[in-house]
C-alpha cells in the first residue's frame, strides 16, 4: 500500500486507513480477532464527477423501467390475444406474450439493477459489527420467573389436591382420541376393491380407438391394441375409476415364441391381454417394442418380457403384469374368460 | 313382330331373354373394358419388379438373403408389404449404415423410382400393406383434437404427448417426429417399423390415422406456432424444472454474490 504513497490519488484520500485498526495479531496471541479490513474508499467517495455518473446510470435504469412499464401496458392493449409473429431464435411466438414478457421483465430488471447499482456506488460501504446480545437470561430474571413458578404451583393446590391433579392429566391425555377416531372419515376402506376390476366371464374386449369389439383377426402379429371391457361408458361416472385398472394391452405373439406355460394358456391363437398397469407404483405401461416383445415403463425403467408371462427382467417393479384370459365367443370376437387373477396394479400391505 | 310376340308366352321364352341379356352384358364390358390398358399395366408392373429384384439384389440382399427370406443379420422381408419398403428405404433408415440397436433416419440413398421398384418387389413376396395414396394420409379437415387423444393413448407413451421422441431400452429410442412427412407416418401406424408395434387399420381406421397425422401438425409441424417462444424442448415440466433449478438458480446464486461483493475500490490493490 505505501508503495502508492506520493501519487496524485493519494493525495485525495481521507487519513483514516492509517489508523491501527485491523492490524494482525501480535506474538502473545497469534489468532486474535483481527477485526474489519480497513475502508477503503470508492471513486464515487472521493470524485465527484463519478457519484454523478453513477447518479445517472441509476436514473437511467429508473427511468428505463418507466418506459417498460408503459410499453407493457401498451402492449396489452395493441396486440390481439392470438396474432403470431416469428422472431429469431424463439420461432413462430405469440407477439403478446413475448411484448408482456419482455417489458415487464424489463422493467422489473431495471428496478433490481439501479437499486443494486446505488447500493454498491452512492450508498454508504462502511462495514459495522452488530453484537448480538446474549441470549441467557440475566441472574435476577431467572430468580424473578421462579419465584413467580412456584407460587402459582402453591396457590393452585395442584401438589395438594391429587385427585384434581389426576384427573386433569386422564382428560388432557384422552381428548387428543376424538382426532384420531376423526382420521377414519379420511376415505372409505378399500375392501376387496383392489383385487377386482371391471372383467368378467364373456365381456368382450373392445378396441379404445374405435368403440368396437375386437376380433382376433384384427390384431396381426406386431400389431398393439388397447382394450376395456364391454358396457364402461366413456365419460360415466366411474370410467375413470374402472379404466384405471381395467385398461389392457394386447399383442400377438407367435404361439412357438412363448415361454411361459400358462400364459399360452391364457392366450388366444397367440393373441395375449395384459393389465397395462405397472405393478411397481402403477404407471402406464405400453412401451411395447414388437421385435423384442418387451415392454419398458416410462417411469421407473421396469421391462416386463411378455413373451415370458411379463416377467420381470429389469427395475424395481416386484410383480410380473397380471394377464387376463382370452378367448372367443361364439360371434368371434373376443372374450375375458375370467377377471385378473390377482390384483392389478402397485402391490400393496395386504396383497399377499 | 306378331310372330315374335305370340310366342312371348312360351315357356322358353325366360330362358331366352336371359341369354340375351348376357350375351348383351357381356358384350358391352368387353366393349368398353380398358383390356390393354390392363395389359400394358401388368407388363410394367412386372418391369419394376424386375428393376426392384435388380435394385434388391445389389443393396439389401447381403442382410435380407437373396429372396428376402431374411438372416442372422436381417429380418425376413415376405409380407412386409410395399409401406414398409417405401418407409425404411424413404427416410433413409435403409439401407442401414451398420447392425445395431436401432437404424436411424438418415439421407435417402435410393430416389423415389427406385424405392417405388424396391417396393414392388418386395409386395410381390408376399402380401402386405401397400403404399398410401396422398388422399390417405392428407390431414386436411380432419379432427385435430380427436387426434390429439388417439396420439396420447397409442403412441405418447414413446413418443412423448407433442411427438419429442423419447428413449427405450438398450439404445433404442423412439423417434421425435418434427417434420415428418405425413406419408411416413401413416406407413410407420400402418407397418410398425422396426420395434414400433403396427397399428393396422382394423385396430386404428384410416381416418384415425389422417386425424393423429393432423394433431402431430398442429403441435409439432413446421409452421406450429409455439405461444410461449422457449418451450425447452417440449419434454414438459420434468425439463422446466431442470432448466429453473439448474440453470436460472445458479445464475441466481452468482448475481447475489456478486451484488454483496466488495465493490470496487478507488485504489487497486
Amino acid at each position: 500500500m505505501s508503495s502508492h504513497t506520493g501519487t496524485h490519488e493519494d493525495e485525495n484520500l481521507p487519513g483514516e486507513r492509517e489508523t491501527a485498526h485491523g492490524e494482525v495479531a501480535n506474538r502473545e496471541n497469534p489468532f486474535a480477532d483481527p477485526g474489519l479490513p480497513p475502508h477503503e474508499p470508492r471513486k464515487q467517495d472521493i470524485d465527484e464527477r463519478a457519484a454523478k455518473r453513477s447518479e445517472r446510470t441509476v436514473a437511467l435504469l429508473f427511468t428505463v423501467s418507466m418506459l417498460a412499464t408503459i410499453g407493457f401496458i401498451a402492449s396489452y392493449v395493441i396486440f390481439p390475444i392470438d396474432q403470431m409473429v416469428t422472431i429469431w431464435p424463439l420461432g413462430k411466438i405469440s407477439a403478446l406474450n413475448f411484448s408482456l414478457g419482455m417489458t415487464l421483465g424489463i422493467a422489473l430488471f431495471c428496478i433490481g439493477a439501479g437499486a443494486v447499482h446505488w447500493g454498491r456506488t452512492l450508498m454508504s460501504d462502511h462495514e459495522l459489527i452488530g453484537e448480538r446480545h446474549p441470549i441467557e437470561a440475566d441472574e435476577e430474571t431467572k430468580q424473578k420467573v421462579l419465584a413467580d413458578f412456584h407460587q402459582g404451583a402453591k396457590e393452585s393446590q395442584i401438589g395438594r389436591r391429587k385427585l384434581v391433579r389426576n384427573t386433569m392429566f386422564g382428560a388432557l391425555a384422552l381428548v387428543p382420541l376424538s382426532g384420531v377416531v376423526l382420521l377414519r372419515d379420511l376415505g372409505p376402506l378399500p375392501e376387496d376393491k383392489l383385487r377386482h376390476t371391471a372383467w368378467a366371464k364373456g365381456k368382450m374386449l373392445v378396441n379404445q380407438n374405435t368403440g368396437e369389439p375386437l376380433r382376433p383377426e384384427d390384431i396381426t402379429v406386431g400389431t398393439l391394441a388397447f382394450a376395456q371391457p364391454e358396457g364402461l361408458e366413456e365419460g360415466s361416472h366411474d370410467f375413470q375409476k374402472e379404466i384405471a385398472k381395467a385398461a389392457v394391452m394386447l399383442v400377438r405373439l407367435e404361439p412357438n415364441d412363448i415361454k411361459d406355460k400358462r400364459e399360452l394358456d391364457w392366450s388366444h391363437e397367440g393373441i395375449v391381454a395384459f393389465s397395462r398397469i405397472c405393478t411397481h407404483v402403477g404407471c402406464p405401461v405400453t412401451l411395447y417394442e414388437q421385435q423384442t416383445h418387451h415392454v419398458l415403463c416410462p417411469c421407473h425403467q421396469s421391462t416386463f418380457d411378455l413373451a415370458d408371462g411379463a416377467r420381470v427382467i429389469f427395475g424395481p417393479a416386484g410383480h410380473p403384469l397380471p394377464q387376463l384370459r382370452i378367448s372367443v365367443n361364439d360371434e368371434g370376437y373376443l372374450v375375458a374368460e375370467d377377471d385378473f387373477a390377482e390384483p392389478v396394479g402397485p402391490t400393496f400391505w395386504e396383497r399377499g | 313382330m306378331k310372330k315374335l310376340s305370340a310366342r312371348r308366352r312360351h315357356p322358353l321364352a325366360a330362358l331366352v331373354v336371359l341369354l340375351f341379356a348376357l350375351a348383351a352384358t357381356g358384350g358391352l364390358y368387353a366393349a368398353f373394358a380398358p383390356a390393354d390398358e390392363a395389359k400394358a399395366d401388368t407388363s410394367a408392373q412386372s418391369l419394376a419388379i424386375e428393376e426392384g429384384k435388380k435394385l434388391y439384389a445389389t443393396g439389401c440382399s447381403s442382410c435380407h438373403g437373396t429372396g428376402g427370406q431374411g438372416t442372422s443379420d436381417g429380418p425376413s422381408l415376405v409380407g412386409v408389404g410395399a409401406a414398409a419398403v417405401d418407409f425404411q428405404v424413404g427416410t433413409g433408415r435403409m439401407p442401414a449404415q451398420s447392425p445395431g440397436a436401432q437404424a436411424p433416419d438418415k439421407p435417402r440413398v435410393y430416389d423415389q423410382k427406385e424405392i417405388d421398384q424396391l417396393a414392388a418387389y418386395i409386395a410381390s413376396l408376399g402380401p402386405g400393406p401397400s403404399i398410401p395414396t396422398e388422399e390417405d394420409y392428407n390431414p386436411s379437415g380432419a379432427d385435430s383434437a380427436a387426434g390429439g387423444e388417439l396420439f396420447r393413448t397409442n403412441c405418447a407413451q414413446c413418443h412423448n404427448f407433442t411427438g419429442k421422441g423419447g428413449a427405450l431400452t438398450h439404445g433404442k429410442y423412439a423417434p421425435p417426429l418434427n417434420d415428418v412427412d405425413p406419408k411416413y407416418v401413416y406407413e410407420a401406424m400402418l407397418h410398425g417399423p422396426q420395434n414400433m408395434p403396427a397399428f393396422p387399420d382394423s385396430v386404428m381406421p384410416p381416418e384415425e390415422k389422417r386425424e393423429i397425422i393432423a394433431y402431430l401438425q398442429d403441435v409439432n409441424g413446421k409452421e406450429t406456432a409455439s405461444p410461449g417462444g422457449f418451450g425447452l424442448g417440449g419434454f414438459g415440466p420434468v425439463a422446466e424444472g431442470m432448466f429453473a433449478w439448474t440453470i436460472v438458480l445458479a445464475l441466481l446464486i452468482c448475481t447475489a454474490v456478486w451484488v454483496a461483493a466488495r465493490t470496487a475500490k478507488a485504489r487497486k490493490s
